[in-house]
C-alpha cells in the first residue's frame, strides 16, 4: 500500500473539498443559507474560463480573472434576485429557493455548451510529478493546491481579524439587528458574502476539473463532498472545514484503495456515524436551541 | 373560517356536501379516463399516480413533521427492487410482494429514523442525502440487485401463480386502473392518519420539538414512525413504478430524483394531502410531458429553437425542464410559499367573503 502517496492525493483532495466547503461556510456563516447551487454556480464559472479559452483564445491568467469576476457578479446576482425577496424564509424554503438555482444554472450550462463532457486543461497537470521524499510522490496540481489553499487561508484569517469589512461579517454573522444598529449595511454583506464565496468556489472547482470531465454536472459530486466535509467541521468554523475536507479526502482515498468499488460512499457513511455522536458536527461550539 | 366546533368536525372525511359532490365527480373522470385517453397519456397518468403516492408520503414526513428528507429516491429505490425481486426469486404473489417491500422500505426508514432524532437543519439533510447515495451505490454493486444493467420488471401477476390462478395484466389500461385503486386507498389512509393522535402528534413535532415533548409526546416514537410511515409510501410507490416503467437500473434512483420529490410537495403545499396530489400531477406533467417534447409546443417551441440556433447549441435545448423547474421553484418560493394549495386557499377566502 503506497501510504505516502494516498496522504498527499488524500490530503490535496481534501484541500479541495475544504476550500469548496469554505465556499458553502461562508455563506452559511453570515445569512444562515444552505446553497445548494454553490457547485453550479462554480461549474457555470468554470465553462466561462473554458469558452474564454477556446472561443476567444484568451490566455489562461486572463480567463481566469474574468472568470473571478463573473462568479463576483453571479454570486451578488443570486443574491439580489433570488435570495433577497424572499420574505420570512424558512430552513426548506431556502433549499428549494437555492436548489432551484443549481437547476437553472444547470439547465442553462447544458443549453448553451451541451450536456456532454469538454476537454478542458489546466497549466498544471496532476501527472507531472516530483518526489522530495522518497515514497511521497508530489504531483504538480497536488502542489498547486496546497498552495491556494495555503494562500487562501492566510488571506481569509487575516481578512476577518485585521479588516474593517471582515469584522463587519463577523458582527452580522452573530446579531444582524445588532449589526444594523451599529451602521453595518447588513444587506451589502450578503451581496458580499455571496460574491466572495462565489469566488472561492470557482477556485476550488478549477482545481477539481484537472481530476474530471467538464460537464454541466461535474461539480455535483465534489459539491456534496464539500457539503459533508462543511457539516463535519461544523458548518460554522474556517479552520473547521479544511479539517473537515481533509479528513474526507483522506477517508475516500483510503477506503478507495481498500475497495474500490465503495468509494463514493465509504466517506459519507463516517461522516453520519460522526453525526450520530455529535450531531453538530466536530467543532461547533457547544449547540444550544432557542426556544 | 375553517373553525371547527366539535371533535367530529375535524375527523370526518368530507366537510360539506359540495365536497362530496366534487369528489364523486373526480371519481367518474378518473375510472373513465381510459375510455378517452390515448395510451402515452395513460403511462403519463399511471406516472402521475405513483408520484402522487409518494408525495403523499413524503408530505407526512416533510410538511407535517417538519423533517428535511432528500434520500427518498432511496426508499423509492427499495420499493421497486424488493417487490420486483420477491417476485421473480422468491414467487410471491404481486400484492403479497409490493406489501413487503413497503415493510422493508418502512423498516430502512425507522433505521434512518433513528440518527433523526438527534440531527436537524443541514445535518439531517446531509444524513438523508447520504442514505439515498448510499443505497443507489450498494443496489449498483451487487449482483443480485442486476448491478449496473438493471432489472426487468416481470409479468404482472395480480393472481397467485404457484396455485395455477393467475390473472396477467398487460395492457396500461389494467395497470391503470391496479394503480388507481392503490392511489385513492393510500390517499385516503393518507388524510385519516393526519386526523389520528400520530398526526396530532407530527404536526406538534414540526411546530416544535421542545413544546411536544413537553406535553408528552414521545419524540423517539413519532419521528421513527414519521420517517417509517413516509418510506412505507414509498415502497409501494416504488413497486408500483416497477411495472409503470418495466426496466430500471440504478441511475434511475439519483438524488435528482429526491429532489423531484421534495420539488412537487413544495410547489404542491407543505402539510396538505391535496397539496401534494396537484403538485405531484403538475411537476411529472411538466418534466415528463411538456419539456420533454419542447420543440413541438406550439409558437414556444419554434421561438426556443430560433434562440437556440443563434446563440445557444440545439442540442442542449432538451435540457429545457431544469430550467423551468428551477424558475417553478424559485417562483412557487418568493410569490407563494405555501404552493398551489396556499393560492386555492386565498381565493377561497376572497370568493367566500366576496362582495365585502
Amino acid at each position: 500500500m503506497p501510504v505516502g502517496q494516498l496522504l498527499i492525493e488524500g490530503l490535496a483532495m481534501g484541500a479541495c473539498y475544504g476550500l469548496f466547503g469554505l465556499a458553502v461556510v461562508i455563506i452559511y456563516k453570515t445569512s444562515e443559507v444552505i446553497n445548494f447551487a454553490a457547485g453550479e454556480m462554480a461549474m457555470f464559472s468554470t465553462y466561462i474560463v473554458f469558452h474564454m479559452l477556446t472561443v476567444y483564445n484568451c490566455p489562461f491568467w486572463l480567463a481566469f480573472l474574468m472568470a473571478l469576476v463573473f462568479a463576483a457578479i453571479l454570486g451578488v446576482l443570486v443574491q439580489y434576485i433570488f435570495l433577497r425577496p424572499a420574505k420570512n424564509p424558512t430552513l426548506l424554503g431556502l433549499i428549494v429557493i437555492t436548489l432551484g438555482v443549481e437547476m437553472l444554472l444547470m439547465g442553462l450550462a447544458s443549453w448553451k455548451w451541451g450536456a456532454e463532457g469538454q476537454a478542458f486543461y489546466l497549466p498544471v497537470s496532476y501527472k507531472v510529478t516530483y518526489e522530495p521524499i522518497s515514497g511521497f510522490i508530489v504531483s504538480e496540481w497536488a502542489m498547486a493546491v496546497f498552495i491556494t489553499a495555503a494562500v487562501i487561508m492566510a488571506f481569509l484569517y487575516f481578512f476577518f481579524k485585521h479588516t474593517k469589512l471582515g469584522t463587519a461579517m463577523r458582527a452580522t454573522q452573530q446579531n444582524k439587528h445588532a449589526a444594523k444598529i451599529m451602521g453595518i449595511q447588513t444587506d451589502m454583506i450578503f451581496a458580499f458574502a455571496w460574491a466572495f464565496s462565489s469566488v472561492i468556489g470557482v477556485i476550488a472547482a478549477m482545481l477539481l476539473s484537472a481530476k474530471a470531465i467538464l460537464d454541466p454536472q461535474f461539480m455535483m459530486e465534489p459539491f456534496l463532498r464539500a457539503f459533508a466535509a462543511a457539516v463535519l467541521g461544523g458548518l460554522m468554523s474556517v479552520p473547521g472545514v479544511l479539517i473537515g475536507g481533509a479528513i474526507m479526502g483522506l477517508l475516500e482515498n483510503f477506503f478507495g484503495y481498500a475497495w474500490p468499488a465503495w468509494k463514493p460512499i465509504t466517506a459519507f457513511v463516517v461522516i453520519v456515524l460522526v453525526l450520530c455522536v455529535r450531531p453538530s458536527g466536530l467543532f461547533a461550539k457547544h449547540y444550544i436551541k432557542k426556544v | 373560517m375553517d373553525m371547527k366546533r366539535a371533535y367530529y368536525e375535524d375527523i370526518e372525511l368530507f366537510k360539506s356536501g359540495v365536497i362530496i359532490f366534487w369528489t364523486i365527480s373526480l371519481m367518474i373522470v378518473l375510472f373513465t379516463i381510459p375510455l378517452y385517453a390515448s395510451n402515452y397519456y395513460l403511462y403519463l397518468f399511471n406516472l402521475i399516480m405513483v408520484h402522487v403516492i409518494i408525495a403523499v408520503g413524503l408530505n407526512i414526513l416533510v410538511g407535517s413533521t417538519g423533517q428535511i428528507s432528500l434520500g427518498h429516491a432511496g426508499f423509492f429505490a427499495i420499493g421497486a427492487y424488493a417487490t420486483v425481486l420477491l417476485m421473480t426469486k422468491l414467487q410471491v404473489p404481486f400484492f403479497a410482494a409490493i406489501i413487503i417491500a413497503a415493510f422493508i422500505s418502512a423498516f430502512f426508514g425507522f433505521i434512518l429514523g433513528l440518527p433523526a432524532l438527534r440531527l436537524e437543519g443541514p445535518y439531517l439533510t446531509i444524513a438523508t442525502l447520504a442514505f439515498g447515495l448510499a443505497i443507489m451505490h450498494i443496489i449498483g454493486h451487487t449482483d443480485i440487485f442486476g448491478g449496473r444493467t438493471g432489472l426487468m420488471a416481470p409479468p404482472l401477476d395480480v393472481g397467485v401463480p404457484k396455485l395455477g390462478w393467475s390473472w396477467i395484466l398487460k395492457t396500461d389500461v389494467s395497470k391503470y386502473y391496479l394503480i388507481l385503486i392503490f392511489t385513492i386507498i393510500m390517499v385516503l389512509v393518507a388524510i385519516n392518519i393526519l386526523k389520528t393522535k400520530a398526526g396530532r402528534a407530527f404536526v406538534a413535532i414540526r411546530d416544535s420539538d421542545i413544546a411536544a415533548e413537553v406535553i408528552g409526546i414521545n419524540l423517539t416514537i413519532y419521528k421513527t414512525l414519521s420517517f417509517a410511515v413516509s418510506a412505507f409510501y414509498a415502497g409501494i410507490a416504488g413497486g408500483l413504478f416497477a411495472f409503470v416503467l418495466g426496466f430500471f437500473d440504478p441511475v434511475t434512483f439519483n438524488l435528482l430524483l429526491s429532489i423531484y420529490f421534495l420539488v412537487m410537495i413544495v410547489v404542491g403545499g407543505l402539510g396538505s394531502v391535496m397539496g401534494s396530489i396537484t403538485g405531484a400531477a403538475f411537476i411529472t406533467y411538466l418534466m415528463y410531458a411538456l419539456f420533454k417534447n419542447v420543440r413541438e409546443v406550439p409558437y414556444l417551441g419554434s421561438f426556443l429553437v430560433t434562440i437556440s440556433e443563434r446563440w445557444l447549441t440545439i442540442t442542449g435545448l432538451d435540457n429545457m425542464s431544469a430550467i423551468a423547474l428551477g424558475l417553478v421553484m424559485i417562483g412557487i418560493m418568493l410569490f407563494e410559499p405555501l404552493g398551489i394549495f396556499g393560492a386555492w386557499i386565498r381565493v377561497k377566502k376572497y370568493w367566500k367573503t366576496w362582495p365585502f
